[in-house]
């Protein structure tokens, strides 16, 4: 059928017609106006105003004042600026390897039809669902050293107590194997779906020419999931370079600021405070960071794509 | 059904099921246990008897009940807008033809990938203009439709055979009745996703309404799990009860839909 693409193919010819193709582009605004307003509304006016906040002194409340590159030179030489970088490189250089490999591994346990493969599947996803805030609360209470039931099992099993919150060699490895239990869900399901989409024949082929399982693996199915392990490392870097909410209900980037992440320096600037321009430039900072990224996992993407 | 055989995969995957289910029957288990229990050392692993002394707390003397209800009206307000905004605008984008519709699309589209922290100060400061700090319009206005839920009713829109309109189409019908009597009757799949993905985005969110909320009448679940939680250091009893009630829409929701969350949650993996 030979339907022109936006339009229906009704003849040109009748003035009705026309009449209703000019009509058209009024519905169409009509239509996409509430999306356009509210979404550009509050994201681009809000980027440009966060660019001009960098260069200016602002409290939220009095008139600001420029101040050029300042805040962004403070912020090279701010050591709690860079310690709150390291961390969240630590915590993300753990966080999306570990997740994106162990979600692998758990999906390709998971791709078989046995007795209660659904119940396992939604246990190891279930912990997804869960905010951020309930599994602060909830391994804060696990892990408190007075009367969580961490350091009640490990004094049953003769081993001694540990601070874990409180001990500022421990509290961001903890936010880190916290952010596994519940974010590895989601890289196995993500994985779930695409191995039903690698082709059983291709699998069946290398088989035949004498492929073992790692074989397979190796050489047919890892390859078919390319597409996706670098969608789950881009989503999982994202966010994981702004992970805050945990934090915030865990440790409010203590002990010692060892577990301040970049997301809650940005809060803390601008929320308690009150030097917003200041907070507007780490922002800006990590936003840059993203997009690199990004930038570069989209490059990678088109010429694993090309190939 | 027919019986499947025994397989050894049993032994790696049900201890491995159990460690992930672990920590959530631990909320529910200490949710439900005296304070004795909890405050003696080392703390007992399993309570007596049920008790349900932390529920009774959290409902008659904390805000809990008031929190539950701030949340549902935000993530109802949100998930009922982005359907009927997200559809609306998915289907112009989808199917009519107007001036600077790709354009617009495009921009939609490139500001998904803006970082939640660049915006939070400016948003903060135009809902203060707009006078909706500490009220539930603040959580409401900024999530009453995403460029996702936009982009995922085009696509699916897009997807749809055009026949199924053109009958209509040429009866005279106008594009509302079209998109309201024919097209999404065809988009649960898509309704159901937004929904999802909408509940679970407002539902489950924290940093938003810290910073936009100070009272504790308008807190959400989240943030008013998070503020008790400081508050009453001791009872975790009450703190963990509190806790199952924040999180036990969300689970009930999943395991009742289970098949439209992790359809909704792939798909954003595999089209993204």
């Amino acid at each position: 059928m030979a339907s022109v693409v936006g339009t229906f193919t009704v003849d040109p010819r009748s003035k009705a017609a026309k009449r209703r193709a000019r009509g058209e582009g009024a519905t169409g605004w009509a239509f996409v106006s509430p999306s356009v307003v509210i979404i550009l509304g509050l994201s681009v006016v809000p980027v440009l105003w966060s660019l001009l906040l960098s260069f200016q002194v602002n409290d939220l409340v009095s008139p600001s004042e420029w101040v050029g590159l300042a805040n962004y030179k403070a912020l090279l030489k701010d050591p709690a600026f860079g310690s709150a970088v390291s961390h969240t490189l630590i915590y993300t250089v753990l966080y999306v390897p570990l997740s994106v490999v162990a979600g692998l591994a758990i999906a390709i346990a998971l791709d078989r039809k046995i007795a209660f493969i659904g119940l396992y599947r939604t246990l190891v996803f279930v912990p997804f669902v869960v905010s951020a805030a309930a599994q602060g609360v909830l391994f804060s209470f696990v892990l408190d050293p007075e009367f969580g039931v961490a350091n009640s099992v490990l004094h049953k099993l003769g081993l001694p107590a540990q601070g874990f919150f409180s001990d500022p060699g421990q509290a961001l490895y903890l936010l880190v194997a916290i952010s596994l239990w519940s974010g590895t869900g989601f890289c196995v399901i993500v994985y779930l779906a695409g191995l039903q989409g690698v082709s059983s024949e291709l699998v069946e082929a290398a088989r035949i020419d004498g492929a073992g399982r790692w074989g397979v693996l190796r050489h047919v199915t890892l390859p078919a999931l390319t597409p996706v392990t670098i969608f789950l490392v881009l989503f999982q870097t994202i966010n994981a370079l702004q992970v805050f909410d945990l934090v915030f209900v865990t440790t409010k980037g203590g002990p010692l600021g060892s577990t301040t992440v970049i997301v809650y320096f940005i809060w803390e600037k601008a929320f308690k405070t009150f030097t917003a321009g200041y907070s507007a430039a780490a922002a800006y900072t990590l936003a840059v960071a993203l997009l690199v990224v990004g930038v570069a996992l989209q490059i990678y993407r088109r010429r694993v794509a090309a190939r | 059904m027919k019986r499947l055989p025994f397989s050894a995969w049993h032994f790696v995957l049900a201890p491995l099921a159990l460690l992930f289910a672990l920590p959530l029957v631990w909320l529910l288990v200490s949710s439900v246990m005296s304070n004795a229990e909890i405050n003696r050392f080392p703390p007992a692993l399993w309570p007596h008897g049920i008790n349900l002394g932390g529920y009774r707390y959290v409902l008659g003397n904390a805000l809990f009940p008031r929190w539950f209800l701030n949340s549902f009206i935000v993530s109802a307000v949100a998930v009922t807008a982005n359907l009927v905004l997200g559809s609306l605008g998915g289907y112009a984008f989808a199917r009519i033809r107007f001036a600077g519709s790709k354009i617009v699309l495009g921009l939609m589209l490139a500001t998904m990938v803006i970082p939640f922290q660049l915006t939070m100060i400016p948003t903060f400061l135009v809902m203060k203009h707009l006078g909706l700090i500490d009220t539930l319009g603040a959580l409401i206005v900024p999530s009453l439709v995403t460029p996702l839920s936009v982009f995922l009713f085009r696509q699916f829109f897009v997807s749809l055979p055009r026949e199924l309109e053109e009958a209509a189409w040429i009866d005279g019908c106008g594009r509302l009745r079209i998109l309201i009597s024919i097209v999404l009757p065809l988009a649960r799949p898509a309704l159901s996703t937004v929904a999802v993905l909408t509940f679970l985005a407002t539902w489950n969110d924290l940093t938003w309404p810290l910073i936009a909320i100070n009272s504790d009448s308008t807190y959400t679940l989240q943030l008013g799990l998070t503020t008790f939680q400081g508050q009453h250091h001791t009872q975790w009893a009450a703190v963990m009860a509190g806790n199952v009630i924040t999180v036990l829409p969300v689970l009930l929701g999943f395991l009742l839909a289970q098949k439209a969350f992790i359809r909704s949650l792939a798909s954003t993996g595999l089209k993204g």
